[in-house]
């Protein structure tokens, strides 16, 4: 039981869920599921009761069953106690002024990381704002490496995103064109197919290899099936560089998902053994989005931004090259407007920097939600301030496939110009050897590169 | 000026680049409707592609909110013969529907018992939703559906009468199948309105669907409007997975569709038919 009082009225709060639930800030998937705070004032209690929980506590008590989840039993089963000692003393208020005390550095950040729960992170994430948020996350810094370096400070990569409504290579190709000319691509070229059938994956994956390998594309590239069907192409020997998941914070969550941590360490291992990467080899690509648990109905009472954090703690377990938070796809019935998506991005990334992820984010929407491109803006200009390690690139901000807005590749190369940030380096010397960099190194087509020209139009 | 031409704003380009960047986009924008080759200034969109972005969202907006004519669209299917039960969802406004989706996942309390008077057993049931594009539905449930019953009453399945909800998600399905007394459940919905596309409709078919039923447990066929998946490819890849989920008795992640091949031993691939200038042969 955690308790608080404001003037004379006393709240009190009756497990670690319920309190963390009542603690986050107002979003409809909270409501949706029951567990929001039912008044301001209820919330800035829980808060209050929250700043003066000793982290220790959440060593002691599970938001989910140990017995019966999966994910819980890997938190607690991994966690540190030496990287968390620096931290133990500390309630999640100090913990707080601690994460933006000067004497905080990007060392003593990634020193603690392993002794971080992603209760932990979410907890302290419900008292920052958004200022907060992006100050603590420019402090964190994880590179990941396979063919480019992604996450170096002063660093902005893109995912080239090329879907196309029926997977049509050469439709495909094109919007891969337009991408790489306007300086995007350098995180992954990652495509969602609109077909979950492994002949159409298996040729989309032989498009993008021949397209990196006749441009001598310094990138790795995706195309974002289920689990289990790149398990089987990677059998059949299609040229699988990552390895792609929708990843939850609950095991039914994942169970919904049809996949499992075994699933996804057979996957992994496999993956590995194909040794495609070059400069490293982080290989697993996941997608995670506030409200995935509740959709799936395994949120156990938890609220969504908890269970988001919770989901970090599967992707950290397996290394990977780019952890992505979806964060406006699943529409208004869990993140109602830009207000709610601007926050929820935000806070995604700052739990995920704080438990050791390459995080990046599509910045985006639907068509049902109180939102529009000015919302993306603020959400995108604010990212690149918190050092978000790479962003989506589609075609005019408009995905054809999936049917919602994201960023653009023009968005991308503006506020990359706006705050002097550089793509990863192997891909920033490809550009410049393509002749796409001006003399003030800005990415201006001025001819077409002989090599994309032969490669669209072959004859 | 073009609203497409490519980089309006590089002093040093000289015409015969500009020319030649232009006829390249010229080329590639027949292959997808996706925005490539925008007019940028500096880093930035240029001011015509910015508007034409914003024209495509007040669509699609526009889209979201529309009603739906639910005994309309039920006149319409009836009119070829067809038996047709209208019901509703638990979500008694479209702002409900939007955000309640368990709402809208549920069947009005009216309607379980009308459904009931309908139930007898059969192989499929067949459900069409507004979802959150009524327009979709409603322009291409007719063609669509041409396209499927006939192959399946041919071959002697036992189909329920169509059942249109209004306010309702893929998840009602359940309901209604279980409801009817079905063996496995086909929804057509409309899909989340997008710029380029503000009435695709997506498949989705249950075996067996039950109250814990998960969307692991489907199959989907998504993204079906004049310009995206075609009514026959559509209706050819879903009496695949139709087949396949009735002999393997299952459906979801275990149910692929790449053993689907039509009578000539055609694969998918051929059927939808490319006929683009890149070289795929590397399989």
């Amino acid at each position: 039981m955690f308790k608080a009082t404001i003037g004379n009225q006393r709240y009190s709060f009756d497990n670690l869920a319920i309190l963390l639930a009542k603690a986050s800030p107002h979003r409809s998937g909270d409501v949706l599921a029951g567990v929001a705070a039912d008044s301001a004032q209820e919330r800035v209690a829980a808060q209050i009761a929250l700043a003066d929980l000793p982290l220790r506590h959440f060593l002691n008590e599970a938001v989910v069953p140990y017995e019966s989840d999966e994910i819980t039993r890997l938190i607690v089963d991994r966690h540190d106690p030496a990287a968390f000692a620096p931290i133990a003393h500390l309630t999640v208020g100090e913990w707080r002024d601690w994460l933006l005390s000067d004497a905080t550095t990007t060392e003593t950040l990634s020193q603690i990381q392993p002794g971080i729960t992603p209760e932990m992170a979410a907890a302290a994430s419900k008292l920052c704002r958004v200022q907060d948020l992006i100050a603590i996350a420019a402090k964190c810094c994880v590179v990941t490496r396979f063919r480019t370096t992604i996450g170096l400070p002063g660093r902005l990569s893109v995912r080239l995103q090329p879907n196309h409504p029926t997977d049509d290579p050469a439709g495909v190709a094109a919007s891969i064109a337009d991408g790489l000319l306007l300086g995007a691509g350098d995180a992954v070229i990652g495509i969602n197919p609109a077909s979950d059938s492994p002949d159409r994956t298996h040729q989309l994956l032989c498009l993008l290899e021949e397209i990196r390998v006749k441009l001598d594309l310094p990138t790795q590239s995706c195309v974002l099936s289920h689990v289990t069907t790149t398990l089987d192409l990677i059998r059949r020997g299609s040229p699988v560089d990552l390895v792609f998941q929708s990843i939850g914070g609950t095991e039914a969550t994942n169970r919904s998902f049809g996949i499992s941590l075994d699933l996804l360490a057979e996957a992994h291992a496999a993956a590995q053994s194909l040794g495609r990467g070059t400069i490293g080899n982080n290989l697993m690509y996941f997608e995670t989005g506030q409200g995935s648990a509740l959709s799936a109905n395994a949120h156990h009472g938890v609220d969504q931004q908890t269970l988001e954090a919770r989901a970090y703690a599967v992707a950290r377990h397996f290394q990977p090259l780019l952890v992505n938070t979806v964060v406006g796809f699943i529409g208004p019935e869990y993140l109602f407007d830009g207000k709610q998506i601007i926050r929820a991005g935000l806070e995604d990334h700052f739990c995920g920097k704080l438990l050791g992820l390459p995080m990046g984010c599509d910045v985006c929407y639907t068509n049902h939600a109180e939102a529009d491109q000015d919302d993306m803006d603020v959400l995108l200009t604010l990212l690149a301030n918190a050092g978000v390690n790479f962003v989506m690139g589609v075609p005019g901000a408009d995905d054809v496939m999936l049917g919602y807005q994201s960023t653009s590749f023009h968005d991308v190369l503006a506020v990359r110009e706006l705050l002097g940030l550089r793509p990863a380096p192997e891909f920033d010397d490809w550009l410049l050897k393509q002749g796409l960099l001006n003399q003030d190194g800005k990415v201006r087509l001025s001819e077409l590169p002989s090599p994309v020209r032969k490669l669209m139009l072959p004859q | 000026m073009s609203s497409h031409s490519h980089d309006q704003t590089v002093p040093s380009a000289e015409p015969r680049d500009r020319l030649e960047r232009d006829a390249f986009w010229e080329r590639l924008r027949h292959v997808t409707p996706a925005r490539i080759g925008l007019a940028t200034t500096g880093a930035s969109l240029a001011t015509t592609p910015l508007l034409d972005f914003r024209i495509a969202h007040a669509r699609a907006r526009d889209a979201v909110t529309a009603p739906f004519d639910s005994a309309a669209f039920q006149a319409v299917l009836a009119s070829s013969g067809q038996d047709v039960l209208g019901v509703s969802s638990m979500a008694s406004d479209r702002r409900e529907y939007l955000l309640r989706p368990d709402l809208g996942r549920q069947l009005a309390k009216a309607d379980h018992l009308a459904l009931a008077e309908r139930a007898r057993p059969c192989d499929l049931a067949i459900v069409l939703a507004d979802g959150l594009s009524p327009a979709a539905v409603t322009r291409h449930g007719p063609p669509l559906l041409e396209k499927i019953l006939p192959q399946l009453t041919a071959e002697g399945w036992r189909l329920s009468p169509l059942i249109v909800v209004e306010r309702g998600r893929v998840g009602i399905g359940d309901a209604i199948a279980t409801a009817l007394g079905a063996r496995a459940v086909l929804v057509m919905v409309g899909e989340r309105p997008g710029l380029s596309v503000q009435e695709s409709v997506g498949l989705y078919i249950t075996w067996a669907p039950t109250g814990t039923t998960t969307d692991a447990d489907r199959n989907c066929i998504s993204n079906i409007w004049q310009f995206g998946l075609s009514y026959d490819a559509a209706a050819f890849r879903l009496h695949g997975l139709l087949k396949q989920m009735f002999v393997r008795r299952l459906s979801g992640v275990m149910l692929k569709d790449d053993a689907i091949t039509d009578a000539s031993g055609r694969s998918i691939d051929a059927v939808e038919g490319d006929d683009i200038g890149f070289d795929l042969q590397s399989r």
